[in-house]
């Protein structure tokens, strides 16, 4: 891990204004940020490392476990509440056994509900692996992460 | 001044200044939750919005600046209904407890919510899922009553530079945690507490605060030279909270772990609580009318048989200016000896002898305030954040602020994170490094010329001395990287004000003196001297050492540093306190362990001192302490010194009496009685009275107000001390009249010897160094969580948990060679003992360095230590000496 973050470090000077760039980067590398590459960006930026894990954990693009190959997030904005969102998840949920926030054992899938994507009038929106799928039912959404395997 | 309405009274306000801070200043409440005046603004809990005429909204006062003719309305209903909803948010989320919570009547959101009438729990309440953590030794997290107004965490990011704790998450789940979510215990903290005393609800509470106060007293803190202000909350004749004293100058409201939660040393079960008498070889009981009869007795008789010189006193950095001044006069005018001296001779000595040969003072010549404004600290041979935490965090704040520091010190102590440089010399080469350093302002045009021809004198005989040792040179001898030596040179000589803090670092060597003269040149060579902000700053190390020197428990000067064998002072003293005066100087400490030893001494008199754990090579000490016919021991312990003692006189704590500190800038404060002293024991002030009395030297006081006034008489730096002007603030010496202000920095005109003289340091080697047979270099020093010899501060638990004893500090790689895992038992040879100790294996210390701290008598650092002299000061090598070590079968499976 230390060779793989010092390569991340390489590109960056070490101000602290760059603490969300290297996490991104970090998480380019391993998929999610590792504790330990937090407090190595905490020492490289000379900052606490309480506040590289305040930050880390304030967005939600950042994950602090490994995520699934496949990463689906279900929209659950007002229209895609409305238009059945839940019973999205609720199906999603009962076909990986995993709920939002969570990653199958395998490691194949991880589930994410999201706030809004602003696709409002494909509403309700499944986006899996930064494909976007508009007025999908629970079936197809079980259909699409199935042809995933 | 700006001026400004606010709920139609004219306000005029500081420039700058917040309207939340003005209005608070003016006495015009504001409710507020996240503000504090120490803080960066932060507008985080949105109570404290106001009405501003031609301001969009409803800004937020802790945020907005004052401008000329503005118009605020602070109580108004449109304002208030949109506070009252705020506050009905956060009492939704807040458990319903305030009958059974510690904060109950002092909490902040109670006042907010009185204020604006919230009455009930109006909000659904959310059912928020909150840790409670109680991995602190010293205080709980209660995050379930936490508003998230963010105090604590930006107090241990802004004001302490630790950042142990931040909000994490977002939303409904943002939480203040440690990384990681562990607990607190686990984190970074170093539990000074600050936090606790900052959280305006019950989230972070004293876990020994159970019950509140009844009455407050403010005194300072008996731990180090800071001279932090403390709040005393007694009950039932005990300590049960300490909170910091915002008004006291030094430390503005600051303590550290072992000054707000150190002190159950005070009502410790095993005080000393009546005299001791040692009969057929053990310590009794015995009236204090018996054991000072006894004491004096036996001293006339050794006087009687072997001379007055054969009695020498250790007074004490532990005790009050008052005490310290009886301690020498008793030694000096009622039993007629000049061997009196103190812990100083282990610590700063050689500060006292070399500022005094350079400037004509050997105090600290800055303010600690004024170090927050500096463009450069140069922090040398001082581990300020464990040794000095309070003075720490002005360095720190400095940084925070843009001023470069430079840390020199062989270890990477805390401050290296704050740092621009850091030069890891070997122990005991800082000459070299220092010399190499001026060596590079010569060089490149960097030196003060105005400056050193205007203050100063020797430079022209001095300059030849460094002007052919380059930073090559300097790196052969110091293994600091030679572009490093000087950058640190152009850094410290290009900054406007430079300032140099130093510690033990640079005084326990042979070469202590030259190390202080060498810091002395530098400072003068690039005039950062007698103006604010630069200077030269020795830390003294013990709350009182400033004063003991002072009051002239040193064996060469009589009170304010006046010299015994000066005839013109000696007459002055022996019309003052009516007894004839010795006029040759006496032996120092490690001098007058030899003299026992050589039975030259035969009486020794021992007051608040522990020697049998802080002077180098203990078995010397015990072979001196037992050789001397009478020893007296007075302590609020049976420390280990005491335990060897004939004669045990029990005294008070800090706490239990009056009296003043001088803290590490000569700033004299008063010390309170908030206590009772426990039994029998008493004051060292009246102790002393009725030992003089009883050596046929009447020296009665009614109280030590009267004492200050005797020592302001005879004692031209404090002449314009006392107690009635030491509110609130205390006083800086010099002081000399009732009208003198006191004096913030020294040497402002005119240096007190008249030029500051320039004096030739040449590099010389430490007295022992690594060899073939012990290989390493064995350094010593402190912890943040212990004191000294650990009288005090072994006495809290938590302490003795965090800073358990027996460690010491080895690379990874010296380490790896020895075989060594972190928490394996070896035994640390040196030529003069041995002692156990499990390895800490770290980078923190260099490659061929171990470090050990001294504070443990069981495990004695100081069995180890070289008392190998520094020729002008007498202070022994605590810092250097050669060691080996031996891997010892582990038998208790580690730990």
């Amino acid at each position: 891990m230390q060779q793989q973050l010092q390569d991340v470090f390489d590109r960056y000077t070490g101000e602290q204004s760059e603490l969300i760039p290297i996490l991104q980067d970090i998480q380019d590398v391993f998929g999610y940020i590792p504790s330990e590459a937090m407090s190595e960006t905490a020492r490289f930026l000379n900052l606490p490392a309480s506040t590289v894990y305040g930050v880390t954990t304030f967005y939600a693009q950042f994950h602090l476990s490994p995520q699934g190959r496949n990463r689906i997030h279900v929209c659950q904005g007002t229209a895609c509440h409305v238009r059945g969102a839940e019973k999205i998840i609720t199906a999603i949920q009962a076909h990986l056994g995993i709920a939002p926030g969570e990653t199958s054992q395998d490691f194949e899938f991880s589930l994410e509900g999201v706030a809004c994507f602003g696709s409002c009038a494909l509403a309700p929106v499944l986006v899996v692996n930064d494909t976007v799928y508009g007025k999908v039912t629970p079936a197809q959404a079980v259909d699409i992460l199935e042809a995933l395997r | 001044m700006p001026t400004l309405t606010i709920d139609g009274r004219t306000v005029e306000a500081k420039p700058g200044a917040t309207v939340l801070q003005t209005a608070l200043d003016a006495g015009i409440y504001i409710p507020h939750l996240c503000h504090d005046e120490q803080l960066e603004p932060y507008g985080g809990c949105r109570m404290c919005i106001v009405d501003i005429d031609g301001s969009r909204g409803l800004p937020a006062a802790c945020t907005t600046q004052v401008a000329e003719g503005m118009v605020v309305r602070t109580d108004t209903e449109p304002v208030n209904r949109v506070r009252r909803m705020v506050c009905e948010m956060m009492i939704a989320d807040h458990p319903d407890e305030c009958l059974s919570c510690t904060v109950n009547q002092t909490c902040g959101l109670q006042k907010v919510a009185a204020y604006l009438g919230v009455r009930s729990q109006r909000l659904a309440t959310t059912g928020r899922q909150a840790v409670t953590d109680a991995s602190n030794e010293f205080f709980h997290r209660d995050l379930r009553k936490c508003i998230l107004c963010g105090l604590c965490s930006r107090v241990c990011h802004e004001l302490l530079g630790v950042g142990a704790i931040d909000i994490a998450g977002r939303g409904f789940a943002s939480r203040v945690t440690p990384f990681g979510d562990t607990g607190i215990g686990e984190s970074t903290c170093e539990s000074c507490g600050q936090c606790v005393d900052i959280c305006p609800v019950g989230a972070l509470t004293g876990k020994n605060e159970a019950l509140p106060p009844v009455r407050t007293v403010n005194t300072i803190c008996p731990y180090c030279g800071c001279g932090c202000g403390m709040e005393l909350g007694i009950r039932n004749n005990r300590i049960v909270r300490v909170r910091g004293d915002r008004g006291n100058p030094a430390s503005r409201g600051s303590l550290c772990v072992k000054g707000r939660f150190g002190l159950d040393f005070v009502s410790a079960s095993d005080r000393l609580t009546t005299p001791l008498i040692r009969r057929n070889g053990r310590l009794e009981a015995a009236t204090w009318n018996e054991a000072l009869d006894l004491v004096a007795a036996r001293l006339i008789a050794i006087r009687t048989a072997h001379g007055a010189a054969a009695i020498a006193g250790f007074s004490s950095a532990k005790c009050t200016n008052e005490e310290n001044y009886l301690f020498q006069k008793t030694m000096r005018a009622a039993i007629g000896t000049n061997h009196v001296d103190h812990c100083a001779r282990l610590c700063h000595a050689s500060t006292v002898a070399g500022l005094a040969r350079a400037f004509g003072s050997g105090a600290m010549t800055n303010s600690i305030a004024e170090l927050e404004h500096s463009d450069c600290i140069f922090v040398i041979g001082s581990n300020t954040t464990e040794a000095h935490p309070i003075v720490a965090l002005r360095i720190k704040a400095a940084a925070r602020h843009g001023a470069q520091v430079i840390v020199a010190d062989p270890r990477r102590i805390d401050l290296v994170r704050f740092a621009a440089v850091h030069l890891r010399q070997q122990s005991g080469t800082d000459v070299a490094l220092l010399n190499a350093m001026m060596h590079v302002i010569l060089q490149e045009g960097l030196a003060d010329e105005e400056f050193i021809r205007a203050r100063t004198e020797g430079f022209a005989a001095w300059r030849p001395t460094v002007i052919d040792f380059t930073p090559e040179q300097g790196e052969a001898i110091t293994g600091v990287p030679a572009d490093r030596i000087r950058q640190a040179a152009r850094i410290y000589a290009r900054s406007r004000q430079a300032t140099i803090v130093y510690s033990m670092g640079i005084t326990q060597h042979t070469t202590g003196t030259d190390n202080v003269l060498a810091l002395a040149n530098l400072a003068m060579l690039t005039g950062n001297l007698g103006k604010e902000f630069t200077g030269v700053d020795p830390l003294r190390g013990q709350n009182n050492v400033q004063g003991a020197c002072d009051m002239g428990a040193l064996p060469n000067v009589l009170p304010g540093y006046q010299a015994v064998d000066d005839a013109a002072v000696r007459d002055k003293f022996e019309n003052a306190w009516s007894a004839a005066l010795p006029d040759q100087p006496g032996l120092t400490v490690v001098e007058i362990m030899h003299a026992a030893v050589a039975a030259e001494i035969r009486a020794l008199y021992v007051m608040g001192e522990n020697p049998m754990v802080s002077d180098p090579n203990l078995n010397h000490v015990r072979k001196a302490l037992a050789a001397t016919e009478f020893l007296v021991v007075q302590d609020i312990f049976l420390t280990e010194t005491a335990r060897m003692a004939d004669v045990v006189l029990p005294a008070a704590a800090f706490a239990e009496k009056d009296g003043t500190f001088t803290n590490t800038e000569r700033r004299v404060q008063r010390v309170r009685r908030a206590l009772d002293p426990p039994g029998q024991a008493r004051p060292d002030w009246q102790i002393l009275g009725d030992i003089a009395r009883r050596l046929g030297y009447p020296m009665q006081y009614r109280h030590p107000a009267a004492i200050m006034a005797e020592i302001a008489a005879v004692t031209p730096i404090y002449g314009g001390v006392s107690y009635d002007r030491l509110q609130p603030h205390g006083l800086q010496w010099p002081c000399p009249d009732a009208d003198h202000p006191g004096t913030p920095y020294l040497h402002q005109d005119t240096f007190k010897r008249g030029r500051g003289l320039f004096h030739v340091t040449p590099f010389r080697a430490a007295a022992e160094l690594p060899d073939a047979e012990y290989p390493y270099l064995l350094t010593t020093g402190r912890v943040l969580y212990q004191y000294h010899t650990g009288s005090l501060s072994r006495r809290t638990q938590g302490l003795e948990r965090i800073a358990p004893p027996g460690t010491f500090e080895i690379h990874p790689r010296d380490a790896e060679r020895e075989g060594l895992a972190g928490g394996d038992p070896v035994r640390l040879y040196t030529r003069r003992g041995s002692i156990e100790a499990r390895a800490i294996v770290t980078s923190r210390s260099p490659e061929g360095t171990l470090f050990m701290s001294f504070h443990y008598g069981e495990a004695a650092a100081n069995t180890l230590t070289n008392d190998a002299l520094d020729p002008v000061a007498k202070i022994p090598e605590l810092k250097v000496c050669a060691a080996r070590l031996e891997k010892r079968p582990d038998t208790t499976g580690g730990r």
